[in-house]
């Protein structure tokens, strides 16, 4: 049972789809449990999969028993074991989280959106288990059209916002793609660990330049690396809050995985950081995505659309770490991989819940709320400490890695970022916190300003999200055996 | 050293950390709730109290708990000056929160609930920051007490709150975000640890530039300490309610400021270190900069809490120029003054407050014959500011005396004139008020000549403390033996 979880992974979720969508014909309400079994088949098979990489070494599983470079072979090592989980468990909370939402949101299509929901994940989970540079892109294709339908089942101008991602994902996929038919010309192959061995000759050939850029454009384009995420804000925002708290802490993650993944396996750092020699350079661009990030998102008098450019920032962290090329900022941009996912889940879960029962999370929507939904808030806060960076929430140790990354490739500028990226968040947050604090103000000193009693969401919502929040801090606090036993072996020893 | 593990010190943080839902939970029957907050602060007290004799003889106790960077654990070791401070803020919660039950009933203020559930978060943290045995931790409860204050201070919910919030997490969160993070981190790098050890872990790791600029980058970040030019929070903090400002911004939070500077600059650099490289000097020009001008502007003020507030920066200054001046007796009165100041301190604020809740006035202009009125508040207040002049028959003399001693010892002559002047400004803006307040003509008097005191809660505390300080005089024992235990282990003399 145990050698088929990397099959299982995928399969569970994929024929569930098609399951759930012939259950929406019959009876709606059998559409959920169907999803959460087959998600918790998955996330069983995905921590089921870390520790028996933790416990053996890399895992390679050959589907239908072909053996590559002809067959598609599945690789999982400390990195995507590290990865797997994360994804699985974050859309496991998150499907039962927003279970009354979905009903809520949209009674008639609950056949459809789940449907949906498990073919993304399944795409996702496909991405970060191939060892196949092709079979990559298919998922990623399955991951993005059906990402594309979830967040066009929003408000009204969801479409419109979806149509824009529509055209720059498949642009980003076009790009990997051509990328990876350059490496498959001057390769002949298409599995990973194949053209990692086949490539070190042609490290001087302008195809394999060509194609490294491209393949970087084309990931960089999908996870909204400035200044390629203009995409991103209204899609998100504009989208349902069941999906805008599935795709935000993955997507962009699971990009980033992607491109570690091309960096570390298949072109190995030697070649990135070595030959190449354009690390500074793509360092500076993400010093230039964080401040962006958080200066746009200091101009947004919205919630959920702030939280949007927070993410466009956190993609500059990741870049950034992952390309000072060194082992400490690689595993800070690994690291926060992890705790960016449960972080964004998080502030996205709290406007789901804020959305279920305000119908809003614009700004002036907001007054009050620590009076009237005070778990959500208090998980919101624990949210916003792990993104600022305040110990012992994941967030700061992540930033820790990053930081002394930064120092020690001597790349002062990614730390200066990063420290004032921290410090507007502070401002982001405590501005949003001062609304549903103080206001609305009562007309004297005082006493007893804030009338009202709780009107908090329904237990279904806030038990997980307050589960992730308490995530938050033991992710934090586990951060030693997270780095000791993983990380530490999903980058290569040549790199220091 | 001599070291023993033992999990008490994380059990005296978390007392307060595991009352909060209790504290929730009986929100509507106040009296329980108060009786779970006496409960928590009791039960902590003892708990440090059971550690003295162990650190006395001059063991320390440490405790790990968790290992989140290779070299960095969140871990726990309680040494002499830990103690002495832990002893200071987790007693003086005990009375405050008596004082609270007055204050905050006999005011009729709002969310006492969640009043209590912070305070009580606050002292985790206090006790936190004592307890640290490395920068890392030292940072992670230095946050949490910064987030856990604000709360506190923006009580009252309304805009004046909210600007004065505003102020606070500008200067407390910007500067430890701002300097003190990315310092923690390069010393990270230059050292592979943040262990606080008795001669520091920076010597011989970077340049002599890089340490002085890692040296200020500290002693400013840890802006509770209130140096200026990051002063102007603690008096923008008096909008919180009165206990407030009496165990948080006389006590807990500004001594923890300053005790951060003072564990970083003798854990972190070590005395020899600042020595050779000559630091010792400008920190004690800024901290007697900071003492003259806070003194100066106290003067000026009508506003009773805020004249504390500035008195208060003046004051932790003091603390700063011990530690400064590098000689065994400098840093003995420094570290002395931590405890003698707070219970001089904590005594005026509460006389304010029970001053506002008697007769609902803040400023000194309207106080006057208020001795008439409330004698024995007004003679607490006497005694209080005889402390913080530093004059017999109160604690503060004590240390003050260790600081003119440790600056003769450090041939820091300058230090001794800004002493007696700041001693004379404090008696300048001190004692006008106490004997106007006694000493007035009838048809001056806004009172009427009838005794009214504050309720009980409000005067019995601020009657304990002010003993205290008296007392203090004649029995500094436990303090200065914990000082001196503290002083020996990092000079050795």
């Amino acid at each position: 049972m145990s050698e088929q979880y990397p099959a299982l992974l995928v399969v569970v979720p994929l024929l569930s789809a098609l399951v759930v969508s012939i259950a929406g014909w019959v009876n709606k309400r059998l559409c959920f449990p169907i999803a959460v079994a087959a998600l918790g088949v998955a996330a069983w098979s995905a921590v089921g999969l870390l520790l028996r990489v933790l416990d053996k070494g890399v895992i390679v599983y050959k589907l239908g028993g072909w053996s590559p470079p002809m067959g598609i072979a599945y690789y999982i090592d400390y990195l995507n074991g590290l990865v797997l989980p994360v994804v699985a468990i974050v859309a496991f909370i998150n499907l039962i989280a927003n279970k009354k939402a979905v009903e809520q949101q949209f009674p008639d299509k609950i056949g459809p959106f789940y449907t949906l929901y498990l073919l993304m994940v399944t795409g996702l989970l496909g991405i970060v288990v191939t060892g196949d540079a092709f079979n990559l892109y298919v998922l990623l294709e399955i991951a993005a059209l059906t990402g594309y339908g979830l967040l066009a089942m929003g408000e009204e101008r969801a479409p419109l916002a979806t149509l824009n991602y529509l055209y720059m994902g498949t642009i980003g996929a076009c790009f990997y793609l051509l990328g990876v038919g350059y490496l498959y010309i001057v390769t002949g192959s298409l599995n990973m660990v194949d053209i990692a061995r086949l490539l070190p000759p042609l490290y001087q050939s302008k195809a394999v330049l060509a194609a490294f850029i491209i393949c970087m454009v084309g990931v960089w384009l999908k996870m909204a690396f400035f200044p390629l995420h203009a995409w991103l804000p209204n899609a998100y925002t504009y989208a349902n809050s069941a999906a805008s708290s599935l795709i935000a802490p993955l997507v962009t993650k699971v990009m980033i995985y992607v491109m570690i993944r091309l960096i570390l396996t298949v072109f190995t750092p030697e070649f990135v950081f070595t030959t190449l020699a354009l690390s500074n350079a793509v360092v500076w661009l993400a010093v230039i995505a964080i401040v962006m990030g958080a200066v746009l998102a200091l101009a947004e008098r919205n919630l959920k659309k702030m939280l949007t450019y927070i993410v466009v920032a956190e993609v500059g962290y990741m870049v950034g770490g992952a390309w000072l090329g060194n082992r400490d900022g690689m595993t800070g941009a690994i690291l926060h991989i992890v705790n960016d996912a449960l972080m964004t889940l998080c502030v996205f879960m709290v406007v789901g819940n804020i959305v279920y029962k305000v119908k809003g999370y614009a700004f002036e929507d907001l007054k009050g709320l620590f009076r009237k939904m005070p778990f959500t808030m208090g998980a919101l806060v624990i949210g916003a400490m792990s993104i600022i960076g305040v110990p012992p929430t994941c967030g700061f140790f992540s930033k820790w890695y990053l930081i002394v990354g930064a120092i020690s490739a001597g790349h002062y500028g990614f730390m200066a970022a990063l420290i004032f990226s921290s410090m507007v968040s502070v401002v982001l947050f405590f501005r949003v916190f001062e609304i549903c604090y103080f206001e609305p103000f009562a007309d004297h000193h005082g006493h007893d300003n804030h009338p009202g009693g709780m009107d908090e969401a329904p237990v279904s919502m806030v038990v997980p999200l307050l589960i992730v929040a308490v995530i938050l801090i033991l992710v934090g606090l586990y951060t030693g055996d997270i780095v000791n036993h993983v990380i530490q072996f999903a980058i290569p020893e040549t790199m220091v | 050293m001599e070291t023993i593990i033992s999990i008490k010190p994380l059990l005296a943080i978390l007392v307060s950390l595991l009352v909060v839902p209790l504290l929730v939970l009986s929100g509507k029957r106040p009296n329980v709730r108060e009786a779970c907050t006496f409960l928590a602060a009791a039960v902590k007290f003892l708990i440090i109290l059971s550690m003295v004799p162990v650190i006395l003889n001059g063991t320390q106790i440490v405790y790990t708990i968790a290992e989140v960077i290779p070299g960095v654990a969140i871990k726990l070791r309680v040494d002499a000056f830990g103690m002495l401070f832990a002893l200071v803020s987790s007693s003086l919660w005990i009375v405050t929160s008596a004082y609270s039950i007055g204050y905050m009933r006999g005011l009729k203020e709002h969310s006492q609930t969640r009043y209590f559930c912070f305070f009580a978060l606050a002292l985790s943290a206090t006790i936190g920051v004592a307890f640290s045995a490395n920068l890392l931790t030292l940072y992670l409860f230095y946050e949490m007490l910064s987030f856990a204050t604000y709360p506190l201070v923006t009580h009252h919910q309304d805009r004046e709150a909210r600007s004065s919030g505003r102020k606070y997490l500008l200067y407390i969160v910007g500067t430890s975000i701002g300097f003190v993070l990315p310092a923690m981190l390069i010393s990270y790098s230059l050292a592979g640890t943040l262990d606080f050890s008795s001669q520091g872990f920076l010597a011989g790791t970077g340049s002599k530039t890089l340490i002085s600029i890692l040296c200020f980058m500290f002693l400013f970040g840890f802006a509770k300490a209130a140096i200026m030019p990051f002063h102007s929070w603690l008096p923008a903090a008096m909008v919180a309610p009165t206990p407030v400002s009496a165990l948080l911004h006389a006590v807990a939070v500004v001594k923890v400021g300053v005790f951060c500077v003072a564990r970083v600059l003798t854990g972190v650099f070590g005395t020899d270190l600042l020595l050779s490289l000559n630091l010792g000097v400008p920190i004690i020009y800024i901290a007697s900069f900071t003492i003259m001008a806070g003194s100066l502007i106290a003067l000026s003020q009508d506003n009773l809490k805020r004249l504390l507030a500035f008195s208060t920066i003046a004051q932790l200054s003091y603390i700063v120029l011990g530690i400064g001046l590098l000689s065994p007796k400098g840093m003995t009165g420094g570290m002395l003054h931590i405890a003698m100041h707070a219970f001089g301190k904590i005594t005026l604020f509460f006389c304010a407050g029970a001053i506002f809740v008697a007769t609902g006035k803040k400023n000194i202009s309207e106080m006057i014959g208020i001795g008439r009125r409330m004698p024995v508040t007004m003679a607490a207040f006497f005694i209080g500011s005889l402390s913080i002049i530093g004059m017999p028959p109160c604690g503060g003399f004590i240390s003050k005396w260790y600081l003119v001693l440790g600056s003769l010892q450090a041939h820091q002559m300058p230090i001794l004139f800004v002493l007696l002047t700041s001693s004379l400004l404090n008696a300048a803006y001190f004692m006008p008020f106490v004997y106007k307040a006694f000493f007035c003509r009838p048809e001056d008097a806004m009172f009427e000549n009838k005794v009214q005191e504050a309720p009980a809660f409000c005067v019995v505390p601020l009657v304990i403390t002010a003993t205290i300080s008296v007392i203090l005089l004649f029995y500094p024992q436990p303090f200065l033996r914990l000082a001196r235990i503290m002083v020996q282990s990092i000079t050795g003399v």
